[in-house]
């Protein structure tokens, strides 16, 4: 019993941090319908970004986050403007192999900048600290972890179910040329969803960091992690995100720490068996 | 809206003379070029012959995106089943060169078979991911399998017998490498055979538009499934030509990277020509020994580069590029 | 006359909405049926639910005897239930000799033989240069698809039905889209399909349906609300508030 509440906890922690990067990657292949494998390399943008503010130039972590959120932002909007807006729409290889693309300039890039060595964001205080939650100690960061995924997950909620700007974006999904005529300028939604996206990514990949470290091979590494939680979820399901990151978190947790000999191998049949049973992923439309 | 010259016949001529011409001229220049380079780069004829086992999987993956309309991360899966297939019959005994190229073939098509199989059953997104998820998982079970594989460590030690019990597999790679050329010219010409097939062409028409090829009364899965497994022989074959001449086998020739880049390969030659993916994969694996000589992170930024620079330019390809640039030849020639 | 085709109380609802409702009809060879009805009356549904492309939430379709309800979309084609689409489902990188030459092909079985060739069958080739020469389409036989009229692309979509030697041929609207220079030519196609046949045609043109029809029946929110000779639709009261009512109801709403 102890194991498994222990195991569980970590599992759900990871699953969190998954999904805090995840869910964004999600909105972008539900809702604009961009299979955006660069995903991941925003994260590690902002991997390296705060890392470099809190290591190199002695920052505060929340101040880290902040920064690594707007900077990859800041990054993102001129290839949002000169590379995606060409492939909304496309056929999903173009997306696919335009998107590979930039992931492997990132990669590149970055090692020319910052070597192949991984990078370490440190944590403040009150957040490596162990605590006691009765059964086991935990370090304090994971359920920090755990406490951004809700805080993200309600609040991305309450944005697309709540809010006048939740009710454009749900139209201009339903059906881009209807809410045009509608007076909904579909450009600003698209270019403020892939915002979002982005800097939930780019939080994603600050705090998930103890979980998967930031060093160059980063994008390419989780790219596939990434994806196939989308698609086990079903794209563009808050929901669906939540359940798949939980039980694809420990799927691999437990795998980990039962037979860790076996690394990803129960992974992947796992994701080949879901895939297979739930076409559409747990929560996906019909389309 | 279509408004025929006054000139021009009718009845154009029938095309499948033309075409049978230009495979002709196609597959003598294949020949001409691969005989070319053993001219050329006598000390580079182990790169070169693992060039033409990559063409081979590249050539095998165009009939699954360029004919069938199916994408795929995951095709190195194949190529990988086919390499070890072979290696393992080489090191238990199994030595002569054609046999392993069979077994490589055999390995291959039964991958194709499983993979396709898994595949088939999602579409889009979901259908990318299973192709990523079966790579990956053949990489696990290629690793943790150490005492049939040799697991990261490679399977080493394979030691092919001469080639009809009369050419010795060399240090310089000529045999081998001649060994792959007259393979690739073999595989080419069949593959032409079989896009240009009543099969090929209901492959061609799946891609383009499944409902209608139902309401023609054709079922769809096991044509695709037929193709996967074509495929995968293909692949399987490239795979035994590497181990064969590598006489080594990697956990590299089962990798997600392994299957990127065979894509990306293709798509910078062209889809659905063939010619294509032997363009692309010469180009890129020329440029990649080149430029990964310097430094392999600068590599994948051109790599990257190139990528983005395709599609937004030459969305159809290397081939597709001369294609229009002929055609406006002919245009501004025409006027 | 004998009874080739008959569906019985099909039905279909998507969620609570009913797109068909009951429908009943009955086909016998050499029939000339033509089905209309408002936009959004469910035709095209019926087409689908007829043909296998969507299944019916209840009610049979039956086919020379033999029920075909749970047969998918390819063996009803096998059988002989063959429709059009109403909007050109084509390749537009092969020819209409490609075309009707893949569906000679694969009705005879050979269309997945990858160790024959496509061209070189001569009995093939004749058939399909009859069909294209029956529907007027030997001129551009060998030009892409893409590239001809689409007046010409919809006699495509009825030369690779009639390509399948069917029964029950499921017109839907045939003359849809096409200019009004061309429409005779689509109207003398229809003229010369083989007597035998039973056609069911979708259409909006009335002048075409008036021709073609030796019975009418329309379709209005999933039912069919009438059923009789061409001359009689356009005094039945049904059919005049089906048709009209809307108007009037958008000219009170406005």
């Amino acid at each position: 019993m102890q194991t498994i509440l222990s195991i569980g906890l970590d599992a759900f922690a990871y699953g969190m941090a998954l999904f805090i990067i995840c869910i964004g990657l999600s909105l972008t292949m539900g809702l604009m319908r961009v299979v955006n494998l660069a995903h991941g390399a925003f994260a590690m943008i902002a991997g390296y970004i705060a890392s470099y503010a809190a290591r190199d130039l002695g920052m505060g972590y929340a101040i880290a986050i902040a920064l690594a959120i707007l900077g990859t932002i800041v990054i993102s909007i001129p290839l949002e403007r000169l590379l995606f807006r060409r492939i909304y729409g496309s056929p999903e290889l173009t997306q696919v192999l335009m998107t590979i693309g930039i992931t492997f300039c990132v990669i590149g890039i970055t090692n020319y900048f910052f070597g192949p060595t991984l990078k370490t964001i440190p944590l403040p205080e009150a957040l490596a600290q162990p605590v006691d939650v009765g059964f086991r100690t935990i370090s304090a960061h994971r359920l920090f972890v755990i406490a951004c995924g809700v805080v993200v997950a309600t609040g991305l909620w309450f944005l697309i179910e709540k809010t006048a700007f939740g009710i454009k974006l749900r139209a201009t999904v339903d059906n881009a040329a209807m809410a045009d005529a509608l007076g909904v300028r579909t450009q600003v939604v698209y270019a403020v969803s892939f915002a979002i996206a982005i800097g939930l990514a780019a939080l994603g990949g600050v705090v998930g960091a103890e979980f998967l470290p930031i060093e160059p091979y980063y994008a390419l590494r989780y790219m596939v992690t990434f994806l196939v939680v989308v698609s086990v979820g079903g794209a563009g399901s808050i929901p669906g995100a939540v359940v798949a990151c939980i039980v694809l978190g420990a799927i691999d947790t437990t795998g980990r720490y039962l037979m860790p000999e076996f690394g990803n191998f129960f992974f992947y049949a796992a994701v080949i068996g879901i895939v297979c049973v739930f076409p559409r992923g747990f929560f996906g439309r019909a389309q | 809206m279509q408004v025929i010259a006054p000139s021009e016949k009718l009845v154009a001529p029938s095309h499948t003379g033309a075409q049978i011409g230009r495979d002709v001229a196609g597959v003598l220049l294949i020949i001409a070029a691969g005989l070319a380079g053993y001219w050329l780069f006598p000390d580079n004829l182990a790169l070169l012959t693992r060039v033409i086992a990559v063409a081979l999987m590249v050539l095998s993956l165009d009939l699954i995106v360029g004919y069938c309309g199916i994408a795929t991360l995951g095709h190195a899966a194949l190529f990988g089943a086919g390499a070890y297939a072979a290696g393992i019959a080489c090191v238990n005994g199994v030595t002569e060169p054609l046999t392993l190229i069979v077994i490589g073939a055999v390995g291959g098509a039964a991958a194709g078979l499983v993979m396709g199989t898994i595949m088939l059953r999602a579409h889009g997104l979901p259908q990318l991911v299973l192709s990523i998820a079966i790579v990956q998982l053949f990489h696990e079970a290629a690793n943790k399998a150490s005492a049939y594989t040799g697991g990261s460590d490679g399977l080493s030690g394979l030691m092919p017998s001469p080639l009809f019990g009369v050419f010795e597999f060399d240090l310089w790679g000529q045999t081998a490498y001649l060994f792959g050329l007259i393979l690739l010219v073999f595989v080419f010409i069949v593959l032409k055979f079989v896009v240009s097939s009543p099969f090929g062409m209901l492959c061609r028409g799946i891609k383009e538009d499944q409902v209608r090829i139902r309401a023609m009364g054709a079922f769809v899965f096991p044509v695709l499934l037929k193709m996967f497994v074509i495929s995968g022989a293909v692949a399987g074959m490239g795979g035994a030509l590497a181990a064969i001449s590598t006489q080594v086998v990697g956990l590299d020739s089962v990798s997600f990277e392994l299957s990127a880049n065979a894509l990306v390969m293709l798509v910078l030659g062209g889809l659905g020509t063939l010619y294509g993916a032997l363009v692309g994969t010469v180009i890129f694996m020329g440029f990649e020994h080149v430029v990964s000589s310097i430094n392999p992170f600068h590599w994948m930024t051109m790599v990257g580069a190139l990528l983005i620079a395709v599609v937004l330019a030459a969305p159809k390809g290397l081939s597709g590029l001369t294609d229009r640039l002929f055609a406006s030849g002919r245009a501004k020639g025409g006027r | 006359m004998s009874e080739l085709f008959r569906v019985e109380g099909l039905t279909k609802s998507f969620g609570g909405l009913a797109v068909s409702r009951n429908i009943s009809l009955a086909m016998p060879a050499g029939e000339r049926l033509a089905l209309i009805g408002p936009n959004g009356a469910g035709k095209t549904t019926f087409v689908n639910l007829v043909t296998g492309q969507i299944k019916p939430s209840a009610g049979r379709v039956v086919l020379n005897g033999d029920d075909v309800t749970d047969l998918g979309a390819v063996r009803r084609v096998r059988k002989g239930l063959v429709r059009t689409f109403q909007v050109t489902r084509l390749f537009s990188d092969m020819t209409p000799e490609e075309h009707v030459t893949l569906t000679v092909l694969q009705r005879e079985g050979r269309a997945s033989r990858i160790l024959s060739r496509f061209t070189g069958d001569s009995t093939v080739a004749d058939e399909v240069h009859g069909l294209l020469g029956a529907l007027g389409l030997v001129e551009v036989a060998r030009r892409k698809v893409g590239e001809i009229a689409y007046g010409q692309q919809r006699l495509l979509e009825i030369a690779i039905a009639l390509a399948l030697k069917p029964k029950v041929l499921l017109l839907d609207e045939p003359a849809a889209g096409v200019p009004s220079s061309e429409t005779p030519r689509i109207e003398q196609a229809l003229e010369r399909l083989p007597p035998s046949l039973a056609v069911l045609m979708i259409e909006h043109d009335m002048d075409l349906v008036f021709r073609f029809a030796k019975r009418v029946v329309v379709l209005a929110a999933g039912e069919i609300i009438f059923e009789g000779l061409p001359f009689e639709v356009a005094a039945n009261d049904k059919v005049r508030e089906a048709y009209l009512g809307n108007y009037a109801n958008a000219r009170s709403v406005a």
